[in-house]
């Protein structure tokens, strides 16, 4: 799960760390109070709250020298969507807005504490080219990029915080700064059971304060059960509306652009069967994983939630019966074929244990569910089905 | 002397990896829905099950098996060396943790959901303890005819030549019916599972195979996410000298989403499938286009 900005700021002045003064707003009569009546000064920066990167080259961080400027960025950002090259075609809709001081800045850094796979360790990362991406200073200037592994069972040590703030080229109060503001954040990400906190750009200004001036934060959705802070964070207006009726229902769905709907038992197999319409000339609607169980009930989730998508023109049920036998599943689509009213051509696949049996009672069905033999020739017939139509 | 007799027994080639017909197998999470489905196809498969744990049960009789309350006390009483682990997320780590410091080599792990922090400890721990984990996150591990340790379906398995090891579940199952169909049959079928930080990796049963007399060749089934298939492909290259084929999901997943699995995931443009196919080729693996090759892709490499 993801943060927003303002949640995430304020998770890190919970821990001490300096984050510029800001209101998060949702109407722009509130935006001038903000900016008249807590902050003052004669300029601001308007950050719209969403949960994508990419917002500054796409308009959603505007820096304004008036109220006048204000209003017209708040009027122009809430309410509408915002497309950045993260959350491209689509957008995420803005209805919050994060207004702030501006500060005069000396230098610029960044700063990360993310789960490690390969080391199996929490990586600190830091890097003097701040305000960049930083797979692009990985690509085009590795040397700038400091990582310090953490031993699970020590945590973050001293000497390694001072390995980064004398790597960065750091001097004087500033070393202990950073060393306080690193345990700090490891304090938290592992506290919270983070998986990424990244403040993109971490400043000095130009009175030597430290502060982190934009912060992103993910939460490990397997620890949601024991934080339970996060629990109110939640914004679903972020995610595919689908995506969130499938996590209600129990089920891993992900929208893409295509037209032919999946439904398969597993992550691996739901993979591989988007794959296999793609090799045979196809393009997959969605990802959708309906788990062992692959029961009538969690069938009829499953296609009203594919068919939600108007683009599906065609479904394709792709089920390895393994401990569930292909009969039961079989009988499960069945019922839930009738059940959901399905109009559009729907492929099945089935595979293991009662297989002939399973076949058969589709057969048998009176419905025009299409039975395939083996993988290929089901992701043929699907591509045969959304041409046709 | 007694000593010495399990030695030798210890020494009894063995043909798969991992486990096989004297494999002794505990349940943690003995008593509960899961563990009490799986624990009795795991029986009626023919896996040698001596009993499980449920905190608080200790003393009952469950399946016809004794129950007990610790780890440490069933392996004392049982002299258990694998044990599969059917407990909630919440509480996983804690029993991997508690199997490996009572003393069971092979630890299956098939919860799924366990928080990755956790996870981090768990395998700091057990680099201590030198026990095996296998998953969390996975349908856990199959020597064919002999012991199978997990909630693969038994009946699809055949025993023969291939070793196969998996980041996915059912795309094991199909690895496994697609070389029963043709003839092929399996040593051993290992899933490692799909969560980004767990127990043995690809190159841990690449090894094992390789050094296992009876696997003649091997299949590989990674997804995105990771470096770990190009690790793999690495130690293909340097150590391996059996037929490999692989199969890689994910070609079409967007990035920066997580496909199900929690180590599914084009991060930053790294853990790409195209990557890993092409470490993979050049390594010398046959490399199926689509998952419904898998067997005739190690046909091939097998024949070349």
């Amino acid at each position: 799960m993801n943060l927003h900005e303002y949640q995430a700021k304020q998770l890190l002045r919970e821990f001490n760390i300096i984050t510029p003064r800001g209101i998060v707003v949702e109407d722009p009569t509130h935006a001038e109070l903000a900016a008249t009546g807590y902050l003052g000064g004669d300029a601001w920066v308007v950050k719209a709250q969403i949960h994508a990167g990419g917002r500054g080259k796409s308009g959603g961080v505007r820096l304004v020298k008036s109220i006048d400027a204000l209003l017209e960025a708040a009027q122009d950002l809430l309410g509408n969507p915002l497309v950045t090259y993260q959350n491209a075609p689509d957008g995420q809709f803005v209805s919050k807005l994060l207004v702030e001081e501006t500060l005069p800045i000396a230098r610029e850094m960044y700063l990360s504490l993310v789960v490690d796979r390969e080391t199996e360790r929490v990586a600190v990362v830091a890097s003097s080219a701040g305000g960049m991406e930083i797979e692009e200073v990985a690509q085009t200037q590795p040397d700038k990029i400091l990582r310090e592994l953490c031993d699970p069972l020590l945590g973050l040590q001293e000497f390694q915080c001072r390995n980064l703030a004398f790597g960065l080229g750091l001097t004087g109060s500033h070393i202990g700064d950073l060393t306080r503001m690193l345990r700090a954040l490891y304090k938290l990400f592992t506290e919270s059971d983070l998986s990424l906190l990244e403040i993109n750009p971490l400043v000095i200004t130009e009175d030597g304060r430290m502060v982190a001036l934009d912060c992103k934060m993910g939460v490990d959705d397997n620890a949601l059960g024991r934080q339970k802070k996060f629990a109110d964070m939640r914004d679903d207006t972020q995610i595919d509306a689908k995506e969130v009726a499938a996590q209600e229902a129990g089920l891993n769905y992900i929208a893409l652009a295509g037209n032919i709907g999946c439904m398969v038992n597993g992550a691996g197999l739901a993979m591989a069967t988007m794959d296999l319409i793609k090799l045979h000339g196809g393009e997959p609607a969605n990802f959708l994983d309906v788990g062992g169980g692959a029961t009538a009930e969690t069938v009829a989730k499953a296609f009203k939630i594919i068919l939600s998508d108007s683009k599906v023109h065609a479904v394709l049920v792709n089920i390895f019966g393994g401990i569930m036998r292909c009969d039961i599943i079989a009988d499960g689509i069945i019922q839930a074929v009738k059940e959901v009213g399905v109009r559009v051509p729907v492929i099945v696949r089935l595979e293991g244990t009662n297989v002939e049996l399973g076949k058969q009672k589709l057969a048998e069905s009176g419905l025009s569910i299409i039975t395939a033999d083996g993988l290929t020739d089901a992701a043929q017939r699907a591509v045969a089905a959304v041409q046709g139509s | 002397m007694q000593r010495n007799e399990q030695l030798r027994q210890y020494k009894v080639p063995d043909m798969s990896i991992l486990i096989n017909k004297h494999t002794k197998v505990l349940c943690q999470g003995f008593t509960g829905k899961q563990g009490t489905f799986h624990s009795e196809q795991a029986l009626a498969y023919g896996t040698q099950m001596v009993g499980g744990v449920t905190p608080g049960k200790g003393g009952q009789t469950h399946l016809g098996l004794p129950v007990f309350n610790t780890v440490r006390e069933a392996v004392r009483q049982t002299g258990a060396d694998a044990s599969v682990i059917y407990v909630p997320a919440n509480y996983a780590a804690d029993s991997i943790m508690e199997a490996a410091d009572a003393g069971v080599a092979v630890i299956v792990c098939i919860t799924e959901g366990i928080p990755v922090l956790d996870m981090l400890n768990v395998k700091a721990a057990l680099r201590a303890n030198g026990a095996k984990l296998i998953g969390p996150n996975c349908p856990g591990i199959i020597t064919p005819d002999e012991c199978k340790i997990g909630i693969m379906p038994g009946s699809i398995h055949q025993r023969g030549k291939v070793g196969i090891v998996s980041r996915s579940g059912t795309l094991t199952y199909e690895a496994v019916h697609q070389t029963t169909r043709l003839g092929l049959g399996q040593t051993t079928c290992v899933g490692i599972g799909g969560d980004p930080i767990k127990g043995l990796d690809f190159i841990d049963c690449l090894a094992m195979f390789q050094a296992d007399p009876e696997t003649e060749a091997i299949i590989l089934v990674g997804e995105i996410g990771g470096t770990r298939e190009e690790e793999a492909a690495d130690y293909i290259k340097q150590r391996i000298t059996k037929p490999v084929a692989a199969y890689i999901a994910g070609r079409t997943a967007p990035k920066g989403k997580r496909m199900g699995h929690a180590g599914a995931i084009i991060a930053g443009g790294s853990g790409t499938a195209e990557a890993k196919m092409r470490a993979l080729e050049a390594a010398g693996a046959v490399v199926a286009q689509s998952p419904a090759e898998m067997g005739t892709a190690v046909q091939t490499a097998m024949q070349r």
